[in-house]
């Protein structure tokens, strides 16, 4: 793995010299897929990155976001497929770890980490199973002991995934204005390296990413250590208190390498370091292994005279390992010196920047026929087909999941993880939610109506605690971009994401590109993964018990859109159909409606409807709440539809309203005077969850049996197999 | 009124113990750095939870070796007012401040939930406000909370009246269901669930009266009215 011919030309040319090895591997690590972003990088500009609570700065790393007060959000998404799929536990710990350094960066405390987990399929792949309990265990045991709280996330299962693993971590910090980190440097100031000691591990991460999976290389996967995690974090914080902070990032893909080059463009500065003065785990390191090693819990931290002695003595209370490595200068170089010889010396605006590519696309032909089928058959038994639904891994509760992660310390957690969305309280009084939303199965099928609906999810989830979206971060993940087909759906991704955040003005406040996600089986479906958002000013919607005589009330309309959804893939292993298809003026009336009704409050608890359909999602209610339900079919705004296509499609941008009967009337007028289509289609009482047409029950299961499927079936299946 | 919450390396409830106390419950509390001395004027000592260490040879024990805890031990000695929750209690174990030992959790997971406890004891410095047999809703984090004790200890335990709470549910394991312990004196009191993510409403999915009942028998204690 290296550069290719062209970009070694270009190279050659930019520098006007042939660079000697050492200066190639560097270049090699910056201009990889993974770093330099040269697929992607063009197609990225249309994303719309403005906005009224935006603050952007030179070298963030994270997405940072004004929240009034004086206080700032800031975010970031990150994953870490590759080496989970090799190394789950290690893999995803440290992609948690990456994450969490990113929100440090910008001087902000990490309160938050969300994530997205994406493996085969679990019920037959006992790969599939080993590495999603391992993956678990890794950011539990990372994000535990850091402290800060896993709130939320989602998971997938899918065939495509088969040999591999998606581990997206979002993270999300909280702190003041005027702390944020300032990225500015002069001539003379020092470069610290801050934390753990570099060693062999991660050699090479940022190529071995940057390419298809091939063969197991464990050498390329990072080694996790929370501990110095933690104490870097604390260091880190309290050297920003005490302003000995000019300038910082964190080391990740392509290690010192990217680090050094990247601050050096970024700051319009050059940087001068010795390789002798690292603090090293091995003996006997090349000069490259040290430039792109990728040990894991390391910062990069500039600094003046006045404040070098002050952040030394921080760095000696919490016994973390630092070593002042090298000094600002005002070319604009970097120059990597071993023992005061110099052995590699390259302009940094060349090393971080590489050369963009554009690559060829065409529309896959896959998609020319997928949305023909044949419908299958209605089962006879849909009260059985429910069951299954609800036993599904990818419908089950995640429960097995979120309590093995802390979601409770920091103490801000309001809404809990296994609802819609999950809500943090900030210092200010107001209110933060927070969710993540992908969905392969649909992207597949169309992946501009895909991602658009993924998009939709998460700000419906968000809008169902309140909150009203403020940002979005996106993580695309897909297969090898030399494929003109695999490229087109990349594109397509971003051209709708684009067009979906203009239309709700949600400015995109980060983001990641993953790409060559395949084995030598294939390439993965379409996975890319939207976060968003959402600010609440007054107080969140916390689901309140339903009681007995509650009513429910559907908003938007359900259609005949059923392709990639878990009822034709997990019931009738059909892959194909129309998947569900947005309309963004309708969906943003019904958002900005139930946020009035939320805000009014009319509601006790507010529900997306979407993996699964309404079936599910009413379940949910029901098992939760542990109450029945009454449906009448025919009052349900929709198509003409069979009953399993009414109770199983994914229409997006409906939502369920729990609301009180003496609420009723004041509600449905509202829905009328805002033109929404809305219906009051049942009511909580009971044991039972009943789906019935003009009296005549279609569906009728009881609701403790529903809790043992949903509640018990994915802890089981791991537990027993 | 003075409450000092000591933090070692790797502590991570330190800062929502400090916001509880102070906060909350209008209790002067400074965070103390595990090799600082501790301040003179103190009326109580808080050992928050976390994974002091990273929880390395086994939670707690490494802590139990930091130079305050020669101090805290004197202060025992002394009366004062000491609770550990979580890692907190796990490193008053390790210290030979109260006895038993903190097993891994029977589901050998880490398991972070909500459940109940029962209050066993109601004469501790941490329990005087709250009833005997009071339930209290309160959130649980740990992956070695399961206390265990050799039947002797257990049965000095149960005759010394040193068993403060016990879960109302299995949860993991632990011997006679214990949830908290104290010393003899019954000034010295560790437990594995977190009071301090338990007694605010906006936080606590069910009743946060009880579990805030455990810092205002502190304030009691010490003499503050509420």
């Amino acid at each position: 793995m290296s550069l290719t011919p062209q970009e070694f030309e270009y190279l050659e040319k930019k520098i006007g010299r042939k660079p000697n090895p050492l200066e190639l591997q560097i270049v090699a690590a910056e201009w990889s897929e993974h770093c330099s972003y040269k697929s992607s990088k063009k197609h990225l500009k249309i994303l719309p990155k403005e906005g009224k609570r935006v603050i952007s700065g030179p070298g963030y790393d994270s997405g940072v976001l004004d929240v009034g007060d004086g206080y700032v959000v800031t975010v970031h998404i990150e994953s870490h497929n590759h080496p989970s799929a090799v190394e789950p536990y290690g893999g995803a710990a440290t992609g948690v770890g990456g994450v969490i350094r990113d929100i440090l960066s910008a001087g902000t405390r990490p309160i938050a980490i969300l994530d997205g987990l994406r493996f085969g399929n679990i019920e037959q792949d006992k790969h599939a199973l080993w590495l999603f309990k391992n993956a678990v265990r890794g950011i539990a045991d990372y994000g535990n002991c850091l402290g800060i709280p896993t709130i939320g996330g989602e998971i997938e299962f899918d065939k495509c995934f088969t040999n591999y693993a998606l581990v997206d971590v979002a993270s999300i910090g909280f702190g003041k204005k005027e702390n944020l980190i300032r990225n500015k440097a002069e001539k003379g100031d020092y470069v610290v390296l801050i934390g753990g000691s570099t060693g062999r591990d991660g050699i090479g991460g940022s190529q071995f990413a940057s390419d298809k999976l091939e063969a197991e290389n464990r050498s390329a996967v990072q080694i996790p250590d929370p501990f110095i995690e933690k104490l870097v974090i604390e260091v880190i914080l309290e050297a920003r208190n005490q302003k000995c902070i000019k300038a910082m990032k964190d080391l990740g893909g392509g290690g010192l390498s990217c680090a050094i080059s990247e601050t050096a463009d970024a700051l319009g500065v050059g940087i001068e370091l010795d390789l002798s003065l690292v603090h090293k785990r091995e003996q006997n390191m090349s000069p490259s292994e040290l430039m792109v090693s990728e040990s894991q819990e390391r910062m990069l931290v500039v600094t003046d005279l006045k404040k070098l002695g002050t952040l030394k003595k921080i760095c000696e209370k919490f016994r973390v390992p630092y070593s002042v490595i090298g000094k600002v200068k005002n070319d604009n170089l970097m120059e990597v010196k071993l023992d005061k010889n110099t052995i590699a010396k390259l302009p940094s605006p060349i090393v971080a920047n590489a050369p963009l590519l554009d690559r060829p696309s065409s529309k896959p032909k896959y998609l020319h026929n997928i949305e023909k089928i044949k419908k299958p058959k209605t089962p006879k038994n849909l009260s059985q087909t429910l069951l299954r639904m609800l036993s599904n891994p990818n419908i089950a509760s995640k429960q097995w999941v979120y309590t093995q992660y802390d979601h409770e310390v920091g103490i801000r957690t309001v809404v809990k993880p296994g609802s819609d969305g999950s809500v943090l309280r900030l210092d200010n009084g107001k209110f933060l939610a927070a969710k993540i939303d992908g969905n392969s199965k649909h992207c597949y099928i169309n992946p501009r109506d895909g991602v658009i609906g993924c998009f939709d999810e998460a700000c419906r989830n968000v809008v169902c605690t309140g909150a009203k979206p403020i940002g979005m971060v996106d993580h695309l993940q897909f297969g090898n971009p030399e494929d003109p087909e695999i490229f087109w759906t990349f594109k397509e991704s971003v051209q709708a994401i684009t067009d979906y955040a203009k239309y709700f003005e949600i400015p995109c406040v980060g983001g990641k590109v993953s790409l060559y996600n395949e084995t030598d089986k294939g390439p993965i479906k379409p996975t890319p993964l939207i976060g968003v958002l959402g600010l609440i000013e007054r107080k969140p919607l916390i689901p309140q018990k339903i009681e007995d005589g509650d009513l429910l009330v559907m908003l938007g309309t359900t259609k005949d859109e059923l392709g990639g959804s878990e009822y034709y893939e997990y019931i009738h292993d059909l892959v194909g159909g129309k998947c569900p298809a947005v309309d963004m003026k309708s969906s943003k009336k019904t958002q900005d409606a139930v946020l009035d009704l939320i805000e009014k409050d009319m509601v006790k608890v507010a529900h997306d409807c979407s993996k699964g359909g309404l079936a599910v999602a009413i379940s949910k209610l029901c098992i939760t709440n542990n109450i029945g339900c009454t449906v009448s079919l025919e009052k349900i705004p929709s198509e003409k539809l069979h009953h399993d296509e009414l109770i199983f499609s994914e229409s997006h941008s409906r939502f369920l309203l729990v609301i009180k009967p003496e609420d009723e009337k004041k509600t449905m007028s509202i829905l009328k005077q805002s033109g929404i289509i809305h219906a009051r289609v049942g009511i909580f009482s009971g044991k039972d969850i009943v789906f019935q047409e003009k009296s005549s029950a279609v569906v009728r299961v009881r609701v403790d049996k529903a809790q043992e499927k949903w509640l018990n079936s994915l802890g089981a299946l791991v537990t027993h197999g | 009124m003075k409450v000092a919450v000591i933090v070692f390396p790797g502590s991570n409830c330190d800062r929502d113990m400090h916001h509880v106390l102070t906060d909350v419950f209008h209790l002067e509390s400074q965070l103390v750095w595990h090799t600082d001395e501790l301040p003179k004027n103190i009326d109580a000592i808080v050992l928050p939870g976390g994974f002091s260490y990273g929880d390395r040879l086994r939670a707690g024990v490494i802590a139990a070796h930091s130079p305050v805890i020669k101090d805290i031990k004197k202060m025992a000695e002394r009366g004062m007012p000491i609770l550990g929750v979580c890692n907190g209690f796990q490193i008053l174990v390790e210290s030979g401040l109260l006895p038993g030992a903190l097993l891994k959790n029977t589901s050998l997971n880490f398991m972070c939930k909500w459940t109940e406890i029962i209050v066993k004891n109601n004469k501790t410095p941490f329990t005087n406000k709250l009833k005997l047999g009071q339930r209290i809703p309160i959130a649980i984090a740990n992956g070695e909370g399961r206390y265990y004790a050799d039947d002797k200890t257990l049965a000095s335990l149960k005759k010394n009246n040193q068993i403060v709470f016990t879960y109302a549910e299995e949860v993991n394991g632990a011997s006679l269901d214990i949830a908290g312990i104290c010393n003899k004196a019954g000034n010295v009191v560790g437990m594995m669930p977190h009071p301090e993510r338990s007694a605010e409403q906006i936080i606590n999915p069910n009743n946060s009266k009880p579990a805030s009942l455990i810092f205002e028998s502190l304030l009691n204690t010490l003499g503050v009215t509420a």
